[in-house]
């Protein structure tokens, strides 16, 4: 039979605020532990929580750039539970009325463009770090309320790709918001997903199963991958699924059922009477909203229309802020009239360079006019390519210009036919055996006599006149 | 509502407190009753009342994103049980 593979997203986002969501205790990860800490988010009692006024605003944001309805009722509640990361035995939370819904965010599915809805984004706290000894577990509160958001996707999600395509959108609208470190290793971006298999074409969702403890978004989808795997051969087999938490364990590349004992979890949601309710109106929301940057979907189609860029091209140069920034300056400056010459420049060989040097394109500090002036020498025909690429590696090295390193390297292409002639010349005495191959028809012949020129004037020959120069002269012949 | 002992029971254990039998005879009865006084309030009309989740009528007290001194570490652990450094320690969670 054939299933259909059906996916919801729940990501924990830490919002990079200066303090905690509840107190003013610094948010420091290089600090000792438990240095980071007072009586409120320690729960001691009698202490009292007041929300971060930069959180609230980071959430906002958040949730108009996914398309989400901001609510204007909005209040926290207490999710019950007992874990020793969790001072106060409940943590705040949002439960009835979360501070938005109904939002959006599109992704490629196949090639094609899809729309996965997003439920809803809430504000929460985070817990303490746990480390497990031998003999105890450690408890450290540097972490315990730092303010989180929850953003739950609708089960739209149909693939492991399609969920990895998510998060990695998910990631760079975050990232254009700045309100966010989004990495997934250090725990700042924590992702758990669900998934179920039903047959195609039934309407009716199948058991599910609930991932966690996936530290990448190639866990994410190593994880769902494998489970998909592992329901179809379950439900193939005949054998009933078990509603489950498993945990992805990447070593093994497996889920592993938790076997939890307790049945269905009852947190007992309740308002925290310590906290008020917030009232967001029109005009906090338009505030905000005109706050925010354009966001790295706009500024793709965008990049279509003002640069004639391809979909593809424009989505390489936006995933990241800065580079997007850098790169519309660089297309910005970018004197000829096809902009595609300096976009290929800056996908091909400066995003090269600066993976090479594990830097992003902005940090490469390239001088755009430098840059220009080095696809000038290319595309008058002065500079091959390949020297062009090596140039510019000189030029990342030492600051110096294109002009002063193709000077100094004599790289400037020989298009001067007489020069080239000699060349030609003793290339077609050297290799009689080609030229009867090129005089009988063999086009390859005709590559590798050109080579031998290039090879012969160390690459500065400018292949196109050289082609040119032994065609007439064999024809001639 | 009738509160039977398996629901007693079953809260008892959410909220992690241990009860004798003679006590879980006595807290059915008296959350019987408690329940029921609470019945009393679901028979006003309140067609005409928003809800509230808050008995105060104030909303959006919010706080700077400006640090303040947090407890030392010494301090943070003062009454902890048990510790180990500048660690709390609890019994070994089987993950
Ligand atoms: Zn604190």
């Amino acid at each position: 039979m054939k299933y259909q593979t059906v996916i919801g997203l729940e990501v924990h986002l830490q919002l990079k605020t200066k303090t905690k969501a509840f107190c003013g205790c610094a948010i420091d990860f290089g600090r000792e532990p438990n240095s980071s800490v007072c009586p409120v988010c320690l729960g001691f009692p009698g202490s009292l929580p007041v929300y971060n006024k930069e959180a609230l605003n980071y959430a906002i944001k958040v949730a108009l750039a996914l398309g989400c309805q901001v609510q204007e009722h909005t209040k926290f509640d207490r999710k019950n539970y007992f874990y020793p990361d969790l001072p106060k035995n409940y943590q705040i939370s949002q439960y009835d009325l979360p501070l938005s819904r109904y939002g959006f965010l599109d992704i490629t599915a196949d090639g094609k463009p899809k729309r996965i809805g997003i439920t809803r984004v809430h504000l929460e706290e985070d817990a303490g770090k746990l480390i497990h000894e031998t003999e105890a577990s450690l408890v450290d509160f540097n972490r315990a309320g730092i303010p989180l958001l929850e953003i739950v996707s609708e089960p739209d999600l149909n693939s492991a790709q399609e969920a990895f395509d998510y998060l990695t959108r998910l990631k760079t609208i975050i990232e254009y918001l700045d309100v966010s470190d989004c990495d997934m290793e250090k725990g700042s971006l924590r992702c758990d997903a669900n998934i179920s298999l039903r047959p195609e074409g039934i309407k009716e969702l199948g058991v599910k199963t609930e991932l966690k403890n996936m530290n990448s978004f190639k866990g994410v989808k190593d994880a769902l991958n494998f489970e998909a795997g592992r329901q179809a051969e379950l439900l193939e087999s005949g054998r009933a699924m078990e509603q489950d938490t498993r945990l992805w364990d990447a070593q093994k590349n497996i889920t592993v059922s938790m076997r939890t004992k307790e049945g269905a979890k009852d947190y007992r949601y309740f308002p925290d009477p310590d906290l008020t309710v917030f009232i967001i109106g029109q005009e906090m929301i338009s505030g905000i909203k005109d706050s925010l940057p354009e966001l790295p979907g706009l500024k793709l189609r965008r990049f279509v229309e003002e640069y004639s860029l391809s979909e593809y091209d424009a989505g390489i140069l936006v995933s990241y802020k800065k580079d997007a920034e850098f790169a519309e300056e660089c297309l910005k400056q970018y004197p000829g009239k096809d902009k595609k010459n300096m976009a290929n420049w800056l996908i091909g060989p400066l995003l090269s360079e600066a993976n090479t040097r594990n830097l992003s394109l902005h940090q490469l500090g390239v001088n755009i006019d430098e840059l220009t002036s080095l696809i000038g020498f290319v595309q008058r025909q002065e500079l091959s390519h390949l020297n062009a690429k090596s140039v510019l590696t000189q030029m990342l090295d030492s600051g110096r210009s294109a002009q002063e390193i193709i000077k100094e390297r004599n790289l400037l292409q020989i298009s001067d036919t007489a020069e080239l002639e000699q060349v030609i010349i003793a290339v077609i005495r050297e290799n009689e055996k080609s030229v009867n191959d090129l005089k009988n028809g063999k086009a390859n012949a005709l590559m590798f006599l050109v080579g031998q020129v290039m090879k012969k004037s160390s690459g500065k020959a400018n292949p196109k006149i050289v082609q040119e120069l032994i065609k007439r002269r064999i024809d001639n012949a | 509502m009738a509160i039977d002992k398996e629901t007693v029971k079953y809260v008892a254990h959410l909220a992690r407190i241990e009860l004798q039998p003679d006590e879980l005879e006595k807290l059915s009865g008296q959350l019987h009753d408690i329940l029921g006084f609470i019945d009393k309030l679901s028979r006003l009309d309140t067609s005409r009342v928003n809800p509230s989740s808050h008995i105060l009528p104030i909303s959006n007290v919010l706080r700077e994103d400006k640090p303040r001194d947090s407890l030392s570490p010494d301090k943070a652990l003062e009454n902890a049980p048990v510790k180990k450094g500048n660690f709390f320690s609890v019994p070994k969670i089987l993950e």
